[in-house]
């Protein structure tokens, strides 16, 4: 994937597939330890003990529509390119949560990239599941939760193409804000992954 | 920083506030991208950020853009189903923003097929 807010998408759907009705999506960038976190946290059905061990092998996968599984096995080796590293933890019956680590000066280290874009195809593309977003950079925080969000909408949908334009737009100038108010480099935005 | 305004979010509500009748009816079309981890490689998130701009201008509140699981045909991603009430949904094959575009003019809009985009003609 060319971006790191793919993976994050291709993981919350996995979530989602798996049952889950509320996400917790995380992404922590820390100049000081030179990493990036990101973590997605569902609460869908889990995985069992046998998958999460094999989750490097691109031929293990709960899905029936096809025998492959690509989504957590490119994830951890888009991880342990740039000195990171992935980890599954699954309850059964109770969700999964998903954490990669990279080091986020690694020339190999994809850009996160549109992180407001993923947001906005989630929230519309799944009316009824609920997210909460938290992107940390530094010590400073951007917050947004779709349960705050539909309270104050009320009966007025959180789909609607205005409302999820508007929420999308405001994250991408708050995300920018982050990143023009820390101590991180620019990304590599020509790293070819 | 860029804040999230509930005076914002007020005035956008009053703004939509009079498609709201026609959204709590059953949708006349619904219109399904396949987000799995091969539609997304293949720019799955751009043709469903297209769809919302197309959505969004088009001002019609019975069309639904939803997001579901890989179709199983992974080599023709990006796949979008397209179901209009009363007939058989259509899947769409190789999608890209342009071509998503074209789609929803023609066949959600217009209700004719575009033959040369779908899975199997």
């Amino acid at each position: 994937m060319r971006e790191l807010s793919l993976h994050i998408l291709d993981i919350a759907e996995n979530g989602i597939r798996a049952g889950a009705d509320h996400l917790l999506i995380h992404v922590e960038e820390s100049s000081a330890d030179d990493r990036l976190t990101l973590a997605v946290e569902d609460n869908g059905r889990g995985m069992p003990e046998e998958k999460i061990r094999r989750i490097d092998d691109p031929f293990v996968t709960t899905r029936q529509t096809r025998r492959v599984g690509l989504g957590l096995s490119l994830l951890a080796s888009a991880a342990r390119r740039c000195q990171g590293d992935i980890s599954v933890e699954a309850r059964h019956e109770k969700g999964t949560r998903v954490t990669a680590t990279f080091r986020r000066s690694h020339i190999d280290r994809a850009p996160l990239g549109d992180m407001a874009a993923t947001m906005e195809v989630l929230i519309m593309g799944n009316p009824h599941i609920d997210f909460r977003y938290t992107h940390r950079v530094d010590g400073k925080e951007f917050v947004l939760d779709t349960r705050d969000l539909k309270t104050e909408l009320g009966d007025l949908s959180l789909s609607d193409p205005a409302v999820v334009r508007y929420v999308s737009d405001v994250m991408r100038r708050a995300l920018e804000d982050l990143a023009a108010g820390s101590n991180l480099t620019p990304p590599m935005e020509d790293a070819d992954v | 920083m860029s804040k999230l305004t509930f005076e914002d979010l007020e005035r956008i509500k009053q703004k939509t506030a009079s498609a709201m009748a026609l959204r709590l009816g059953k949708p006349r079309a619904t219109i399904t991208v396949h987000v799995g981890t091969c539609g997304i490689a293949a720019g799955a998130r751009e043709v469903m950020q297209a769809l919302l701009s197309e959505l969004s201008a088009s001002n019609r509140s019975d069309i639904r853009v939803l997001a579901a699981g890989c179709l199983g045909n992974c080599a023709s991603e990006p796949n979008v189903t397209v179901a209009v009430e009363g007939s058989e949904p259509v899947v769409y094959q190789k999608m890209d923003p342009e071509k998503v575009q074209r789609v929803f003019q023609r066949h959600i809009l217009d209700g004719e097929v575009l033959r040369e985009f779908t899975l199997s003609p």
